[in-house]
């Protein structure tokens, strides 16, 4: 007849317990709970001291800059460092047309990657395939950009921009004299750093569309393109256009390989083999030779206004892609 | 019987399917094969031109000495490849036990508003351009030390681990069953001794794997070392001064005019791919390892 006794006397019910579990023996939990939770939290806490941190720095450190030149700073288009004359509207510029042509490449083949591994490809193929994409943006931003000086900037100088030139020169987009390096450069290698981001996410959300709903559209009779359009892409699609968003958040912010190809003059050019510049390359390039404080306090106004566009772009491409992934049934129509 | 279903599908496939319809559907299929084949293309010839261009110029000397002046040929990039070992311990000195802990709250104590307003701003770090964290970063620490610093690289590459450190352990944790949570309670054991024996050492291969893919990112970067850690061409072990690190070093060579420092920056790239891959994999062999002890 063994098994648990009652016990009476409650001394020897602690010092049992004591001795048996070790681990009751932490002693006064709830002083030792408290102070735990004191920092964790104040670990939680850095993160958001870290937002307000990067705010402060960059507004307080700017402030010069702010003042002297207010809202026309971002309109007008000399950069003057030796007469104190800032305006980064070549940089705007820069960042804005090396971002779209990076997504006007990237968005179609990402898309078509997403739908080929969900949808079409062998099971067995489905693994290596997204994991060769992810490995994409495994590389180094350093890396994209030493390959792009040595094997893409001559392949656009000599294959590329004199055909681009020949048939399409018409446009205006594609006029002058091919350097190689220039907006169109900067662009290709753009789009072939954010093709993995616009593929991982649209994968996602078109994983999240109900099995059934693809068959059903099968059985009515769908070929398998048909069954994609209507039943997965039209329900995926605000998930598909976050996915898109993420990646031009990123390509706004990208620095080290849009530096080293883009040929960093502040130039507003029409033609895409022109040379440019972006907001994040001007300051990877002058921060450390700015010797004027407002000129050091212009390039940070800058990096504020690059910060405050990537934090927009990026949150509401979270929530598009939040609407899609938080499992909610597909709605019929909207 | 089985002739039956095998005639009847073709005749309707040939008849209720329009030319059009099929030929639309092999067009898309082709071209999203294509547009794989298309993205593969890139991936394979950096990695070919990485292995081709690299291994040439890799030799011992490369491994162990210290840049050569200009015109002078051999030298390497030992002090850098240091100096990027140098400032990532000091990154994750700092940015890997913050980003447990915060992720540890969010997991255990943050399922409320203040937990999603944490979660959020992680979030928003994580999109920060890397090099407005250099410019944070000079303005905190090379401003006020007056001069470069490891120690300012180190405190750029923390703040780019912290939100991926922190929500990676979120998501690892959440994957840990409130059953196990609630058998510790059971026993009697603490709040802070089941999150940190029971939760997190359950989750420990998912939190390692999350702090390495951090690791990673924050090794390749170059934007906020640009103006925090600086560079040096010599050796350098102290944190207040400016020191080496392996992506800058390559970014310095490849952008500048000498065929000798092209070849360099090659082998540099190599090098950093290749530590890269060893790192993530060793530790997360060593993990799964412990992971089964912990468990078992």
């Amino acid at each position: 007849m063994t098994g648990p006794q009652p016990i009476l006397n409650s001394e020897v019910a602690i010092s049992a317990a004591d001795e048996s579990m070790p681990l009751l023996k932490a002693g006064d939990s709830r002083w030792a709970d408290r102070s735990f939770f004191a920092i964790i939290s104040a670990c939680g806490f850095c993160v958001l001291a870290l937002v307000g941190l990067i705010i402060y720095e960059l507004i307080t450190k700017s402030s010069l800059s702010l003042h002297s030149f207010g809202l026309k700073f971002f309109f007008r288009s000399e950069w003057d460092p030796v007469n104190d004359q800032f305006g980064a509207l070549p940089f705007v510029y820069g960042t804005i047309v090396s971002s779209i042509v990076a997504l006007v490449i990237a968005v179609p083949l990402a898309v078509g990657v997403a739908v080929f591994i969900t949808e079409m490809s062998p099971p067995w193929l489905r693994g290596p395939l997204s994991f060769t994409t992810e490995l994409l943006a495994a590389i180094p931003s350093v890396i994209y950009g030493l390959w792009a000086i040595f094997v893409l900037v001559p392949l656009l100088r000599a294959y590329v921009q004199p055909f681009l030139a020949h048939y399409f020169g018409w446009t205006s987009l594609f006029q002058g004299p091919p350097y190689g390096i220039g907006m169109l450069a900067a662009g290709i290698i753009l789009a072939i750093m954010i093709i993995p981001i616009i593929s991982s996410i649209t994968r996602e959300v078109m994983t999240a569309v109900p099995q059934q709903q693809r068959e059903a559209v099968l059985a009515l009779g769908a070929t398998r393109w048909e069954m994609i359009r209507t039943g997965v892409l039209r329900n995926a699609r605000a998930g598909i256009f976050g996915g898109i968003i993420l990646g031009l958040g990123r390509a706004l912010g990208e620095t080290m390989a849009v530096t080293m190809v883009i040929g960093n003059r502040p130039d507003i050019a029409k033609s895409l083999f022109a040379p440019g510049y972006t907001m994040a390359s001007v300051i990877a390039n002058e921060f450390t030779e700015a010797t004027g404080d407002v000129y050091l306090s212009a390039l940070i106004e800058v990096g504020l206004a690059l910060f405050i566009v990537t934090i927009i772009v990026n949150v509401l491409a979270q929530f598009m892609v939040w609407t899609v992934t938080r499992g909610m049934p597909a709605r019929s129509q909207t | 019987m089985q002739a039956n279903p095998t005639s009847l599908v073709p005749e309707i496939a040939a008849t209720g399917i329009s030319f059009r319809r099929r030929a639309m559907n092999a067009l898309v299929t082709g071209s999203a094969a294509g547009a794989v084949l298309l993205v593969l293309v890139p991936l394979g010839a950096i990695f070919a031109y990485l292995v081709y261009k690299g291994f040439g110029s890799l030799n011992w000397a490369f491994l162990t000495q210290t840049p050569k002046p200009v015109g002078e040929a051999g030298g390497g990039m030992a002090n850098a490849i240091a100096g990027s070992a140098y400032v990532l311990l000091i990154a994750s000195s700092m940015g890997v036990p913050i980003g447990i802990g915060a992720g540890i709250y969010l997991a255990e104590y943050g399922r409320n508003r203040f937990g999603d307003l944490i979660r959020f701003t992680a979030d928003v770090l994580n999109g920060v351009p890397s090099i407005i964290v250099g410019i944070v970063a000079y303005g905190l620490v090379v401003l006020s030390q007056g001069h470069f610093s490891a120690l300012a690289g180190g405190v750029a590459l923390a703040i780019m681990m912290i939100p991926i450190i922190s929500r990676t352990t979120e998501e690892m944790l959440l994957l840990v069953p409130q059953a196990v949570r609630e058998a510790a309670f059971g026993l009697g054991v603490s709040r802070w001794r089941t999150t940190l024996s029971i939760t997190l050492r359950t989750a420990t291969s998912g939190v390692i794997t999350g702090v390495m893919l951090a690791f990673a990112r924050a090794a390749g970067e170059t934007a906020p070392l640009l103006f925090t850690a600086f560079g040096n061409q010599y050796w350098n072990w102290r944190m207040n001064q400016p020191t080496a690190a392996l992506p800058l070093q390559i970014f310095s060579y490849a952008i500048s005019p000498f065929d000798e420092w092209h070849r360099q920056a090659w082998a540099g790239a190599l090098i950093l791919i290749i530590l890269i891959v060893l790192s993530v994999t060793a530790v997360r062999v060593a993990a799964s390892r412990g992971m089964l002890k912990g468990v078992s």
